[in-house]
Formats: C-alpha cells, structure tokens, sequence
C-alpha cells in the first residue's frame, strides 16, 4: 500500500481488487453492454485534461491511464508509475512501468509523461486542474523510463492528485483530441459529442488478462426517471445516479441490483460570514442545531446518507476525526442561540435550486423548523440553470453542493482557506491557513493527522457552513454485470468501471 | 387549377404568395433581433460556463476576450446577422467546431423523427377526422369525440412515461430509449422509432383529427352539399371531391402548426427518449450558453414555421378559387 508520503512499488497491477475477483468468481471475457451517464452535450471531449463531468470521466478511464489510480480507501496504487517517490515531498522521482503502448503503438517514455503534466499549465490547453499544476515547478526526463517533477512547494499528496482522470497521460506533443490515442484497457471505435462513445477492447492493456468486456458503448440519459426505464427494460445494462426514489422499483426487479457507494459529496448550508445577520456567530450555530439530520437521512435519502457533523471531511478519508461530538438538532438550543444573536425576528430568504442535489426539500424541513421557533425564512426556489454563477454564493443564505475531493488538504485548500474563490461561506480562519501550510511541510504522519484533525475542529465550531449528512452515491446494473466495488471518489467505481467489470453468461 | 390554364390567371396568387414570402423574410429579420436580444439577457456567459465554479475573474476575461464576447452587441449582432445571411451561423463557443457541423449532424435526426410521425399520423388523422364528421352526433362521432378530446389532454410527459412503464418494462416490447444502430434493418429501424413516434403521434392525430372534423362539418353545412345531395352524389364522392378541396385550407393551415410543432417542440419526447435532435441540441446550448448554436437553432425553428406557414397559405390561396382570382 501506498502512504501519503509516497513510496509505491512492488505490488501487482490491479492486486487491490484481487481478493474480491476471488469472492465472485472468474472473470468472463467478452460480451458488449451500454452504460448510461447523465451528462452528454457538444463539449463531450476526448481531452482528458478538458474533462469536467462524470461521462468525461468515464470517457478518460476507459481510453486513457494515470501515473497512479485510487482504491477503494482513496489512497494511490500504482498505475503507470511504478513508483513515485520523494525525500522532501518537494521532488518526486516517477519511476515508469515498462513495456507500455499506446493504441498507435507508440511505446510510453518519460517524455510523454513531461508533456502530459506541464501542458495543464499552458492556458491555451484549457486545463480543469490548471489551479492544480501551478505547482509543478518543472518536469524532466531523467531516463527513458524515469521524470523528476519538482514542485514550487512541499505536497505529500503527489501520487493521490496524480490519479485525477484530467491527469491521464497522454502522446508526446499531442493536440489534436478529435481521437483518442491513450494506453487505457479500451480503444476508441466511434465518438459523436452529445450522443455516444463506443469503444473495444485493447488487446495490448498494460494489466495482463484485462480488460474483460469486448466493448462497451457509452450514452447519456439525462432524465433520472427514463435512466432507470432503460435500465430495466435492458437496453442498458448499467446506469449512474439513481436517486434514492428509484433503489425500490429496481431493487423489485429480479435481475437488477443496486450499488451503494459511500462518499463524501454533501449539500451545504452556506452562511455568508461577510453578511450581518449571516455572519454572527450565535446565528450560524443556532441554524447549524437546526438541520434534522436524521430526517435528512430518512426522508430525503431513504437512508442512502451518513450524517455529518458541520465538517467537510468524511468517515471515509484516512483523516477524519471522529474525536468530534456529533451535533443534533436541537430546536431549545438552536432558539438560545438565536436569541442571544438577537436576530429571531429577522426576515431572511433561503436560496435552494434543483442544482444543488436536493436542496429543496432541505430548504423547506429547516423553514419548517425555523418556522417553530419563530424564526422566519422564506425559501426561494431557482432554475439549476445559472444557479452556479449567479444564486450560489451570492445571497446571505444559499445552498451548495460539494464533491468528495481527493485529498484533505483539496477540501480544505478548494473551499475553506481564506483566499480560495470557492470558499463558500467567505469564512477567513488566519490560524487555519497557517495550519494547512504546516500540514503540507511536515514529514511526520501522525503530526499531519493531527493537525487536520484540528481543522476539522475549527470548521465544525466556527464555519460558515452547515453540512446535515454526507450523501450516498447510488449506481444500477444488470445482474450479470459482475465485479463492480465502491469507490468513493465517484458512481461505477470512481468512473474507473471499465476495466473491472465483465459480463456473466 | 388544371395545368392548361393560361398564365394571366396566375399573376393574381404569384404577387399574393410574393407578398408572404416577403412578410416571412421581414418577420425572420425582426426575429433574429428578438432572439439575439433575449439570448444576450441569459444570466452568465460561454466564458463562465465553461471554466466552471471556480474559475477566476481574469481567466473569464480572457477567455471572454478570445471569444469575442467582449466586443459591443450590436457590432457581434450584425456580425452574426451577416454570417446567417450568407449561410455561416459560426463557430460554436462550446465545442470548438462550426456550429454547420454540429447542426448537420442533429438536424436528418429531427427530420426522421418529424417525417416518420407525420407519415403515421397524418393518414390516420383524416380517418379520425371524417368517420367523425360523416357520423356527427351518432355513437362513433361521439366515441371518437371523447377519445381525442382525451388525448388533447393528457400531456407528453405522462403518455410517454407510461408508454415506456408499459411496452418496455413490463412488456419488454420495445426499448425505452431511442437508439439507432449504425447500419439498421428495416425491423430495427421502426422498433427504434415506434415509442416516439407514437407518443408524439398521440397529440398529433387528435389536434389534427378535430380540426379536419371541424371543417368538414362546417362546409357540410353549406348550400351546395345540400345541392350535391339532392342530385344524387354518393357520399364518398361528396366528401371527397366536393367537401374537402372546400375546407384544404384550414385542414393545411392545422397541418403546417402540427408539423411546426414536430420540428422544435419535440424536446420532452427527445429527453424521454434521449433521442439526439434539435431541440435538445437547442437546450444544451442554452445550459452551456453557447449562443451561436443557439441563436442559430432558434433562427431554424423560426425559419421553419415560417415557411410551413407560408406553404399552407400558398396552399390555401392555391385551392380558394376567390383568392386565386386575387
């Protein structure tokens, strides 16, 4: 296993799901299924650096592969790294694996590996990690098969942000991304943006006997409710995001299942601390007691959730604190706070969108809740469409929608330092940046455990952000689609699904 | 209107239909103003959308600056307006290609889907429409009466939700969404196409089927099919060659609406379905505020109903022996 330090090597490609193949017997090759996303549009890309949805992702795993991939505990395992490395965490050795090609027959080298991590810094590239790579000081190849990539800054987490689908490695001096030339277990056979990706078999994958499945096309579905149709009547085999409303009718049919992923993407209250009424802090603790996290959980996710505790970091992250006392909803509690804010009788509306994952009826129980103990909050409900940019954020009270990230230090550094464009509630802890430097600096495992377990401390307390449970990721599939597991990072195996699965006869 | 006849009686409808067709092409331009307008009122922007949440102020800038959406409205409206003229709707801020390319790809898509529902609907609809006017006020009339008033009703979403709970996840008769395969046989092709084309037929054949009830009934009424009648004419021969040719006009003027409807309106059918055509190619545009794509999607449906307007009254004038004399 991989540390966040970072010494990787020795293990088998592949080895982290090897006891689960046992569990369910041999892989079968062949066969063809559909799989269904949600997201398809003219940006549809082939770019893995462009990616920026889960059919995007998906589209990556399938025809591309990282220097490393997650398992199932988000750590690192080695991909076409053999090993990365480092002494300072400040320059890392990549070490390749050898014998790789790409679907051209290009054989990998270093300098394939130099081009795909510093094109995300060229602007014209359009890079989604592009915040990511200013990191990256420079990349150089040292052998045919070895890069030293230096950052501008000590981040032990390299081999964990390696595995993002947007850092996929691709040909030396490739721009033209109308194909698709990448080492991954499936080779593009057609692709029209919006519509469908169809891709086969790559019988050269760097994984011996994968992957199973001779081909697999891609398509979209947008609509949750004709998703599960399509589903059910067989003309897909596996779908992504079925809402907790469906798991009943396709767990009532004989030859589909469910698959729960646990993750830490959650729907957030978010209280901006540059607003008077927002920004006192008797006010967001007095809300903060006022989510019914249980009924959350019960009524809006029919149990699919894990209730949360005012803080980004999930029971599923290696540093999750859980030294923390849970919060309850509290009406008695979060009516003494109110009062002692002075500011009951104050008329606020709450934004809540169909953008931000059931936002809705969340607004609607705490207006309810506030309404008994006489606060008064009319919600305000908006289109999804242009929520993002012009709702989210912008109001003293909105609802966001955060996906589980990597790393700690991503959450932290994406939406809760001072300075961070996303931080949502514009909650300014001086002491917590200084911590999320420190984490970064030290060597010592336990003190960077300790230290994040503090910041958890800190959001929870004074945040502007009230989180009421983490939200389950749920995926649909045909019964004889085996070899599916969680991984928490995304639906169908943190997008990942392709090279895993195989179809039973 | 037979084909012997001189020229001179056709001056009268060429200026009349002259004078549409240039209505239709001042209606198009005003049109193009509304459109570009409106898109221009969207919350956010191409730049914005695309960079995402987290995007800062000066990457949006400059993007914005290399699309061109930081030049004046008015300069980027008559730009456009003149790329339309000449048959060049631009290149797609989205997806990095001409938006030609991208329509051409959706636009054989929605014409299949228009063609084949027109084609199934339509017969069917004049059926409807007779037997009830022939039977007016008897059993059939009244039976086919409640049944099409019913399917007026009953909205798109909810015949195609059941349609789909009923012939694909139980029955397993037909698939739930429609996908085309590469090269089809003819049995693939109508499978693939029968949900839609019968959800979207639904609506169609009742609207249809009561305006052409609606009026034949109302040149039923007139003298000369009591004339018709008295001197012995046979029903069939009186529907056909004395009472429709009559009522053409507003039966083509509810065809060019029907088929005006098939072309944009078909987006809830498309998303049921996640069928690739123009309409949802339209609302993705607007998600992704891609407004060269959808200004240009926009200017199609618009430049549709106009000529399929245009045609039904062309039509109209054509078979109304009194303003064909002009």
């Amino acid at each position: 296993m991989l540390s966040r330090r970072g010494l990787i090597g020795g293990m088998a490609a592949g080895a982290m799901l090897a006891p689960a193949d046992r569990l369910i017997g041999k892989p079968r090759m062949g066969g063809r299924i559909r799989v269904a996303g949600i997201v398809a549009s003219t940006a549809d890309t082939l770019d893995p650096a462009k990616g920026g949805n889960s059919s995007d992702y998906m589209r990556t795993f399938l025809l591309y592969s990282g220097l490393t991939q997650y398992d199932g505990a988000l750590r690192a395992q080695p991909g076409l790294a053999e090993a990365i490395e480092s002494d300072d965490n400040i320059v890392w050795t990549i070490r390749l694996r050898r014998g790789v090609h790409f679907h051209n027959g290009k054989a990998l080298t270093a300098d394939d590996v130099v081009y795909s991590l510093l094109r995300h810094k060229d602007p014209a590239v359009g890079s989604k990690v592009k915040a990511v790579a200013e990191q990256f000081a420079g990349a150089r190849r040292v052998g045919t098969l070895e890069v030293e990539l230096r950052l501008t800054g000590p981040n032990p987490d390299i081999p964990i942000i390696l595995a993002q689908p947007q850092f996929a490695i691709v040909e030396n001096g490739r721009r033209d991304f109308s194909v698709a030339n990448g080492t991954g277990p499936f080779i593009l056979k057609s692709f029209a943006p919006g519509i469908r990706t169809i891709v086969q078999r790559n019988p050269n994958y760097w994984k011996p006997g994968k992957p199973y499945l001779d081909e697999i096309e891609l398509i979209a579905i947008p609509d949750e409710l004709s998703r599960v149709n399509a589903l059910l009547s067989g003309d897909v085999q596996m779908v992504i995001a079925v809402s907790p409303g469906s798991v009943k009718r396709v767990k009532a049919s004989s030859s589909h299942l469910i698959m729960e992923t646990k993750s830490g993407l959650y729907t957030d209250l978010v209280m901006r601390q540059d607003h008077p009424v927002t920004g006192n802090p008797d006010f967001v603790l007095g809300m903060k007691h006022l989510l019914d996290r249980d009924l959350i959980k019960r009524a809006l996710f029919r149990g699919y959730a894990t209730i949360a505790n005012d803080q980004p970091i999930s029971p599923l992250d290696p540093y999750y604190n859980p030294g923390i006392p849970q919060r309850a909803f509290d009406p008695e509690k979060a009516k003494f706070y109110l009062k002692r804010s002075g500011l009951l009788s104050t008329r606020l509306p709450v934004y809540v969108s169909p953008a931000a994952n059931l936002s809705v009826d969340m607004g609607s129980i705490l207006q309810e809740h506030a309404a008994q103990i006489g606060l008064k909050l009319a919600v305000n409900r908006v289109p999804s469409d242009g929520y993002w940019s012009t709702h989210w954020m912008k109001h003293p009270l909105t609802f966001g929608n955060i996906n589980q990230r990597p790393t700690t230090d991503l959450m932290f550094s994406l939406f809760f330092q001072s300075k961070a464009t996303e931080n949502e509630a514009g909650w300014k802890n001086p002491k917590f940046d200084r911590m999320l430097i420190e984490a970064r600096q030290t060597r010592d495992e336990a003190v960077r455990k300790a230290i994040y377990g503090e910041m958890q401390w800190m959001i929870h307390r004074t945040g502007g952000i009230g989180i009421p449970v983490f939200i389950s990721l749920l995926d649909g599939y045909d019964r004889r689609v085996r070899g599916l597991q969680p991984v928490p990072l995304g639906g169908l195996m943190g997008y990942t699904f392709g090279e895993h699965v195989w179809l039973d006869a | 209107m037979s084909g012997a006849s001189p020229v001179s009686r056709w001056s009268g409808p060429a200026q009349l239909v002259a004078k549409r067709t240039g209505l239709a092409l001042v209606t198009l331009v005003l049109v193009s103003a509304v459109i570009f307008t409106i898109s221009g009122l969207l919350p956010g922007d191409a730049a914005q959308e695309l960079l995402g949440q987290g995007a800062t102020p000066e990457q949006i800038a400059a993007l914005r600056h290399e699309m061109g959406l930081d030049r004046p409205a008015v300069v980027r409206y008559f730009e456009w307006l003149r790329g339309i003229a000449i048959g060049d709707p631009g290149q797609s801020l989205v997806a990095n290609k001409p938006v030609a390319d991208i329509i051409s790809e959706r636009l054989p898509n929605t014409l299949i889907l228009a063609g084949l529902t027109t084609l199934f609907s339509v017969p069917i609809a004049f059926l409807v429409g007779i037997s009830s006017a022939v039977t007016r006020g008897k059993a059939t009339d009244r039976a086919l009466n409640i049944m099409t008033l019913a399917m007026v009703a009953l909205p798109e979403f909810l015949v195609a939700t059941i349609a789909v709970l009923v012939f694909s996840v139980k029955l397993l008769w037909l698939p739930s969404i429609t996908i085309v395969p590469q090269d089809p046989t003819l049995w693939e092709f109508l499978r693939a196409y029968a949900m839609p084309v019968m959800v979207l037929g639904v609506g169609v054949i009742a609207q249809l089927g009561r305006m052409i009830r609606a009026a034949i009934i109302a040149e039923l009424d007139r003298p000369y099919v009591e004339m018709a009648r008295l001197k012995g004419v046979s029903q069939r021969r009186l529907i056909f060659r004395h009472v429709l040719p009559n009522a053409v006009g507003p039966i083509v003027n509810a065809m060019a609406l029907s088929l005006s409807y098939l072309f944009g309106g078909a987006i809830i059918v498309e998303t049921i379905f996640s069928y690739p055509g123009l309409a949802s190619l339209m609302v993705n545009a607007v998600t992704s505020r891609d407004m060269p794509l959808l200004q240009a999607c926009a200017m199609i449906f618009c430049a549709t109903y106009l000529l399929l307007v245009l045609i039904a009254d062309t039509v109209a004038i054509l078979a109304n022996p009194r303003l064909r004399q002009g």
